[in-house]
């Protein structure tokens, strides 16, 4: 079989890899689910904002875990340092502007007809 | 000027820390363009953005008190100039417009060397117009920079 045969061939390193990145994904589509079917957007910034820099980060982490440590991963690095920076700043500040704006958040007693609608 | 807008301590902070290496990333970018993907265009956007990111967190006055309109106009003319200068030294030493070859006559260097330069100076020209005129835009994009803070209502006032 092929896919037995590319099994045994993957070392320590690959495997991690993989595992980081799958994790990493599925990250990624629980934000995705998250931001697709929650009602308003503070659970939605909640869900983004803290699922895709770990997604980020595990993805990054698996191509660290590929390349070995060489100038590649160094950069590598700095970049999920940035992410691991700038998005929940970024996520802070969007929620920030929101309560100043006055979006009211999402509340069971409130009646929300349409729970796909974004709540105003 | 704008003295206060939504100050914001967690903002404030992060963008005081990212400034300065997002601009040592720019230069890096203007710099090895001829390496890498990158050039005067990326590394230029790249400055302006962290003008943005300033402007945003601090506001206009912050910015302005750094580089102001008239500055902006006067360093988009001086990278247009660069450009032009050395693509018009190449023709008064005798090459076409951009012919970085006929620089080593001047600088005293191999002819690959002088194109090395040349390349980095023409490079340098673009990063600085494209980085004035971005912040121009933005400047006027954001307006006039005379209306104070109005206060933001409570969450309790408003109707959902």
């Amino acid at each position: 079989m092929l896919t037995v045969s590319i099994l045994k061939n993957l070392s320590a390193n690959d495997i991690c890899a993989i595992v980081l990145i799958i994790a990493g994904l599925f990250f990624f589509f629980t934000s995705t689910v998250g931001i697709l079917r929650f009602p308003d957007l503070y659970t939605r910034m909640h869900a983004t904002g803290k699922g895709d820099t770990l997604a980020v980060l595990l993805i990054i982490s698996g191509a660290i875990v590929h390349h070995g440590l060489n100038l590649n991963s160094a950069k590598l690095t700095l970049i999920a340092l940035f992410v691991f920076i700038a998005n929940p700043t970024a996520t802070h500040a969007i929620g920030r502007a929101a309560y100043r704006c006055g979006i009211k958040p999402w509340l069971k007693e409130s009646k929300c007809t349409n729970p796909g609608e974004p709540h105003q | 000027m704008l003295t206060t807008v939504y100050e914001n301590l967690i903002v404030q902070t992060v963008c005081r820390i990212m400034v300065p290496f997002i601009q040592i990333y720019a230069l890096y970018v203007i710099a090895h363009g001829h390496y890498s993907p990158g050039g005067g265009f990326q590394g230029g956007v790249i400055l302006t953005a962290s003008l943005a990111l300033i402007f945003l967190a601090f506001g206009q006055g912050a910015v302005t008190r750094r580089i102001n309109r008239r500055l902006a106009v006067i360093l988009a003319s001086a990278g247009v100039f660069i450009y032009a200068g050395i693509g018009l030294l190449c023709l008064l030493l005798g090459g076409n417009f951009l012919d970085y070859a006929q620089l080593a006559k001047i600088l005293g260097v191999t002819i690959p060397r002088a194109r090395s330069l040349g390349i980095l100076g023409v490079e340098v020209g673009v990063g600085l117009a494209v980085m004035a005129a971005m912040y121009s835009i933005i400047l006027d994009i954001a307006g006039s920079p005379a209306k104070p803070e109005t206060k933001s209502r409570p969450i309790s006032e408003n109707k959902p």
